[in-house]
This record gives C-alpha cells, sequence and structure tokens, in this order.
C-alpha cells in the first residue's frame, strides 16, 4: 500500500502548472467567451501538447508517452485550476484510445459525456456515439451539421452535433470499451472539478482576508470561516476518491466502474458545494461578471452534471453495493451449509 | 502509487482475524453471550476480561514497541487490525483512553521511568487510565482550566474539579491538565500531571451520559496529596508549565487518525447495508451516500498514513478528518433508525450507538473549534 504520487508523477503536473499559469489567465478563459465558433486560440494548447500532455496516455510507438490515468490525476486538476476552456479530457483522457494522432494536438471533442459537445466547431475531429446500435465513431468535423447552443459559461462553446452513422467511421462497437471511455471521462472531469475547487478556495480565501465590514475583515467571522472549513473538507475528501479512481483504471480493476462514480459524485457535490459558499463569501462582487470568479462558478456548475451528475453516480454505487451484499450473501449462504 | 496490500500485510491481516473471530466467541461464551455496555459497571468488568485476553495474545496495542506489550506493528498494520477489529464486531476498547491518548504523549513525552511503568501496565489493563480534560466551566475553551495542583514537599497538592470524565467511576487513574501557575493567564502555567484515583482527598462520582450509562464522571480534588513517587518518574509528564503543549501533542492524535480509524465506519456502513435487507428496504442513494463517506474516509487516512511513512507529520489536517468522522456517524445511525421506523424508539445497538454517535461533534474539541482551526491554520483566515 502505497497512496501517494511520486516525484516524476508531481513534476509533470508542475511543469503542466507551470505553463497555464503563463499561458491560461483569466483573459485567456475570457476570451473562449468572445471569440468566433471554430477560432479558439490554441496557443496555450499547443504549449500543452508541446510538453506532452495530450500524447500521456497514448503509447510510445504511436508517439505518445506510454503513461497511465494516475499521472493524469494531478495534470487535469491543473487545467481545472486554470480553468483552460480546451477540451483536454475528451481529447487526451477520451479519445486518445482511438486516435493517437492526439499526441500532435488534433483536438478531439465528444458527446459521450452528454449532448452538449464542447468546443465542437473548434474540434478537428468528433467521437460519436451511435446510441442504438451500440457503436462509437470518429468524424471529421466538416462531415457533421453543427448547432451551435448558447451554454451559461460561453467558454465550452458547446453545440449539438447533427449526423447519421456510417460504417466507415466505427472505431468501436464493444460496449466494454466504451463503457471504459466513459469511465474515463468521468475520472477526468471530476480531477477538473477538484481544481476548480481549489481555485474558487483561493480566490475566496484572498477576498475575505482583505475584504472588511464592521471594522474587520469579513473572514474573521465564524459564519464565514465555518463555510469555507465545510467547502475544504469536501474537496479534502474528494481528491483521494478521485485519485483511487485513476490507479482502478490504470490497473483494470474489477471494481473500476464503482470507484469512477464514487469519484465523480464527491467531486460534483465538492464542486458544487465549494461555488455556491465561494459566491455567498464574495458577496455582491461575485455576483458581477467583472469578477474573474463566475469563470469557474459557471465552469463548475457544468462540469458538475455533466459525464453524469452526482446523483447519476450515487446510483451507480448503490447498485454495486446491492450486488456485493448479494454475492455476500450468497457465499455466505454457501459456507453456512457446508 | 500501489493500493494493493502485500502479501505480509495480507498474512497479518489473517492471522488477526483468525485469533479476533476465536477470541471474541470465547469471551461471548465467558459472559454467558450477555455482554453489557462497558460504560456499566458490570459491563466494565466483563470487558476488562477481554482486554486482558487481547493482552495476553499480544493484541492491546499492536503498534507499540514489544517490550512495552505491543508487537511492534506499523501504522498499515494498525489500520489492517482495526478494519478487522470492527468486521468481527468485536467488545468496546474501555482502554482506548490510555491507549490511544496517553500512550502517544508518554512515548513522546515521558521520561524512561514513566515509559516503563505506565507503559506495559496500560497494556496489560493493570492499571486504567481516564482524560482528565474538562472542567464545569472549560470544555472546548481548555485554557481557561482553573483546577490546581500546588507544589508542595515530595509531592503536588491538587484542589478543584475535572467533569464528564469517560469511564472516570471505573478507572484507576487520570491523566489531566492542572494549573501549576496562578499567575499565569489562559494557556500558560499548566502543567500535564497522571494522578492515581485512590489518593486521599479525590471523590469520584459517576453520572449518566444522554444513552443513560454512567458513563461520565465528575471528579472533585480537595487538598488531594499526590506524590511524586506515585509514578516512577514523576507525576508530571513534560515540563512543569509545559502542559499545554504537551497536551496539544496528545489532542491532535485524539481529533487525527488514531481514535476513530476508518474501520469502525467501513464496518457501520456494512452493517447498516445488511439492516436494509434485513427491513427489506433498497440500498437507497443516503446509504450509497454515507457508504462513500466511509469509504473516502478510509481512502483519506491511507493518504494520510502514506504520508506519516514518508516521514511527515499530521497538522492542522486532523480539524476537518474530525469534524468528517464525527459528523459520518451520525449520518450512517440516523438512516439506521429511519430503516427501523417506530422500532428507532427501542432500546438497541442501533438506537445506543446513534446516541453515542452524536457525542461526536461535541468531544475531542467541538466541531466548530475544528471549523475554526481549519480556517484559520489551513486556507489562512485572520484569527480576529
Amino acid at each position: 500500500m502505497h497512496f501517494s504520487f511520486d516525484d516524476d508523477h508531481h513534476a509533470f503536473a508542475d511543469a503542466t502548472r507551470a505553463v497555464l499559469s503563463e499561458q491560461c489567465g483569466p483573459d485567456v478563459v475570457r476570451a473562449a467567451w468572445e471569440a468566433p465558433a471554430g477560432q479558439l486560440d490554441r496557443a496555450v494548447w499547443d504549449q500543452l501538447v508541446g510538453l506532452g500532455v495530450n500524447a500521456l496516455l497514448v503509447d510510445e510507438q504511436h508517439g505518445g508517452l506510454g503513461l497511465d490515468e494516475v499521472w493524469a490525476a494531478l495534470v487535469l486538476e491543473q487545467t481545472g485550476r486554470a480553468a483552460l476552456p480546451h477540451p483536454l479530457v475528451e481529447s487526451a483522457i477520451v479519445a486518445a484510445a482511438f486516435d493517437p494522432s492526439v499526441v500532435d494536438g488534433t483536438l478531439i471533442s465528444t458527446d459521450l459525456g452528454g449532448p452538449n459537445v464542447p468546443c465542437a466547431a473548434d474540434a478537428d475531429r468528433l467521437l460519436l456515439l451511435d446510441e442504438r446500435a451500440g457503436a462509437l465513431h470518429l468524424v471529421d468535423r466538416e462531415s457533421v451539421e453543427l448547432v451551435p447552443d448558447t451554454a451559461v459559461d460561453r467558454s465550452r462553446r458547446i453545440a449539438t452535433v447533427v449526423w447519421s452513422p456510417s460504417p466507415d467511421s466505427i472505431v468501436t462497437d464493444d460496449a466494454a470499451e466504451i463503457a471504459l471511455a466513459r469511465d474515463r471521462g468521468a475520472f477526468g472531469t471530476a480531477a477538473v472539478l477538484l481544481g476548480l475547487a481549489d481555485s474558487m478556495l483561493a480566490m475566496t480565501a484572498d477576498y475575505v482576508r482583505e475584504r472588511r465590514q464592521f471594522g474587520v475583515p469579513v473572514g474573521s467571522f465564524q459564519a464565514v470561516k465555518h463555510q469555507l472549513a465545510d467547502a475544504l473538507m469536501q474537496v479534502s475528501f474528494a481528491r483521494p476518491a478521485v485519485h483511487r479512481a485513476a490507479w482502478s483504471i490504470a490497473r483494470g480493476e474489477p471494481t473500476r466502474r464503482r470507484d469512477v462514480s464514487m469519484a465523480k459524485a464527491l467531486a460534483s457535490d465538492a464542486g458544487v458545494t465549494v461555488a455556491r459558499t465561494a459566491l455567498q463569501c464574495h458577496g455582491a462582487i461575485g455576483y458581477t461578471v467583472e469578477h474573474d470568479l463566475h469563470l469557474f462558478l459557471k465552469r463548475t456548475f457544468a462540469l458538475s452534471r455533466c459525464w453524469g451528475s452526482a446523483a447519476d453516480h450515487r446510483r451507480v454505487v448503490a447498485a454495486a453495493i446491492t450486488r456485493e451484499r448479494d454475492r455476500d450473501r450468497d457465499r455466505h449462504g454457501a459456507t453456512t451449509t457446508v | 502509487m500501489d493500493l494493493r496490500w502485500t502479501p505480509e500485510q495480507d498474512d497479518f491481516r489473517h492471522e488477526a482475524r483468525n485469533w479476533l473471530v476465536e477470541h471474541r466467541d470465547q469471551w461471548l461464551q465467558s459472559c454467558d453471550h450477555r455482554p453489557e455496555s462497558g460504560d456499566t459497571k458490570t459491563g466494565f468488568a466483563q470487558h476488562l476480561e477481554w482486554e486482558r485476553m487481547l493482552h495476553q495474545g499480544g493484541w492491546a496495542a499492536v503498534s507499540w514497541p514489544s517490550r512495552y506489550g505491543g508487537r511492534d506493528a506499523s501504522l498499515w498494520e494498525w489500520l489492517i487490525f482495526e478494519e478487522e477489529y470492527y468486521r468481527a464486531e468485536c467488545p468496546q476498547r474501555v482502554t482506548q483512553n490510555g491507549i490511544f491518548l496517553l500512550a502517544p504523549t508518554v512515548f513522546e513525552f515521558g521520561n524512561d521511568a514513566q515509559r516503563d511503568h505506565v507503559l506495559p501496565r496500560l497494556a496489560a489493563a493493570d492499571d486504567l487510565w481516564c482524560q482528565g480534560w474538562s472542567e464545569p466551566n472549560a470544555g472546548s475553551d481548555l485554557a481557561s482550566l482553573t483546577c490546581r495542583a500546588e507544589r508542595v514537599d515530595d509531592g503536588w497538592l491538587l484542589n478543584g474539579q475535572k467533569t464528564w470524565t469517560t469511564r472516570g467511576a471505573f478507572c484507576t487513574h487520570l491523566f489531566g491538565l492542572f494549573r501549576t501557575d496562578p499567575e499565569q493567564q489562559r494557556h500558560r502555567g499548566l502543567s500535564y500531571l497522571m494522578v492515581p484515583l485512590d489518593a486521599d482527598g479525590v471523590t469520584v462520582r459517576g453520572f449518566g451520559r444522554l444513552d443513560g450509562d454512567e458513563g461520565f464522571a465528575e471528579v472533585f480534588f480537595d487538598d488531594a496529596f499526590v506524590p511524586d513517587t506515585a509514578i516512577p518518574g514523576g507525576v508530571v509528564l513534560g515540563g512543569v508549565d509545559d502542559g499545554w503543549a504537551v497536551a496539544m501533542a496528545t489532542t491532535g492524535s485524539e481529533r487525527g487518525l488514531t481514535l476513530r480509524s476508518p474501520g469502525r465506519f467501513t464496518a457501520a456502513v456494512n452493517r447498516l447495508v445488511d439492516l436494509a435487507s434485513e427491513t427489506d428496504h433498497a440500498v437507497t442513494d443516503d446509504i450509497a451516500d454515507v457508504w462513500m463517506r466511509a469509504e473516502a474516509y478510509q481512502l483519506f487516512t491511507l493518504q494520510t498514513v502514506t504520508q506519516l511513512a514518508n516521514g511527515a507529520s499530521i497538522g492542522a489536517e486532523s480539524s476537518i478528518n474530525k469534524i468528517w468522522w464525527s459528523e459520518l456517524d451520525i449520518g450512517i445511525h440516523e438512516l439506521a433508525l429511519d430503516l427501523l421506523g417506530p422500532d428507532a424508539e427501542l432500546e438497541h445497538a442501533w438506537s445506543k450507538a446513534f446516541q453515542f454517535a452524536l457525542s461526536g461533534p461535541i468531544y475531542a474539541g467541538t466541531n466548530e473549534i475544528q471549523r475554526n482551526i481549519a480556517a484559520e491554520r489551513l486556507l489562512g483566515l485572520p484569527r480576529k
């Protein structure tokens, strides 16, 4: 048992963090709100590609780094911290299994996490699910029709994809592979949520130290401290669950699905709690689009429900517990009759 | 990262499991399968038998060095032992305040003579220790303690009152904080003393806790004389007037992982799942929620133990830890009462455990205090 990351994992995450803090400030996130469809700036994306972030899960024969989800966990937290607008989870964590060209920066988005496809018009390719046939297709963006939607978080740049499946574009119709892709997306999104939560907590702690009311910093009030302590606690206990999910996927553990669902449920709940607390503690300034907080809030509200909401994933866990209970009961019944 | 147990750790688990199940059954037989709560007079005596069995098997304090009565187990093995302990539904540890609160302090601050005397007798349940922190006007605000210890020839003269002392009526010794320099305010001028409860001038009166058991006591000191020789090596642990630092080391371990190991909660949620089945209820989202919170506590602890194994120490994280497990405990038991419906009002293991869980957010420093600590030390918010 050794439940921690090693120095190399941390070094990779730190390098990612350095690129993001230089190249992906709130101005970049705001620019993603304004850029016309299909014209998302890729400066930070290209930097991440240069670092090998997109190549993490691709094997070495295909030019990738041949690493696993445990490495991805810390890196994705960093992208959440910066509210990176590009669909890194969709490309590097989900689509990488089907298209190794992600290592060169090919931007792939997908509808596996829900019908609203992020950065649909900015993607080079799309990984799309034909639900009726249970098949996953990889298609060029030019070959489908996009119906843009207006998201609360404009930097999500979402659209609905209208397309008709053709046998030529199938990458898999193996239900297990599709389930694994979904688990990767849910895990990756959970990791991103942790990073978003960390940033909101840090912003809020800074703010309540400075902001004064009744002659003292508002952060000295117990009512404020207690809310922030609870928010911090939720993230702190969601984090090891996300890290365990990474390990379960990487090792192909039999409990993978349950572990991923637990991670996404806890991270979604923690993200929403932190977002609400951050807004409350910022007060009216936080309720403006001028303050950066809303960039993180809105992303959190979106991601907490994509790739399965907390409620969806809690049901998955409940079903897994029921299965385990029934299996144990069968086993127990068998031993008592012997 | 490797979340598998090693073959050696698996062996340890099986050894612990086999021993615990076999001896638990022996113990149940010895008390006609009718064990009482360890917080009643009869029940305490029954539980002492169990404590002695544990000691004879070398399981009383697994993580201690063997020379003091332990088995040199690592923290990992301790966690495994605890998991098996609660899985097997072994008896409540009536020596836990000594083992988990006093002993770590003796290891850290005691002199050789104190260690050699206190620890083996503690492991063998020869001396039974209760914690004398709280006073009628000092609960979470420990720095407002007024109970006094005055230096006299060859010992200390004690005056004042301690209260809410867990199992005080059944214990032989008390460890607590006493004001040794009345000129000093707040956390200065306090000393950590180890006091035999049979000293002249000490009166112990048991009283009922919320669950009705006589698990609490108030302890009156009326010119009680405690000679230096009462404990070989001296009755003061750490330096005179330095008790605050010594006590804070203890409360850190209390809120941290040692007092409430994750095995306790994973066993409780598994029993909750069984209860749902027995009462013809599905495993609802609510049950899944507490199940996940117990599992998250387990994972958080595994991360903490990894850090400790790598040489780090636990800091203010122990505050959010304490809030998490104490609220989880109530969550598990409230759901159990919901599953039981009208039978929740009957006195049984679930209702007793529910009432005990209600104490979690109060003892070891209220959760309100823990939230302040977490906000100030982990998030850097201003004290005032």
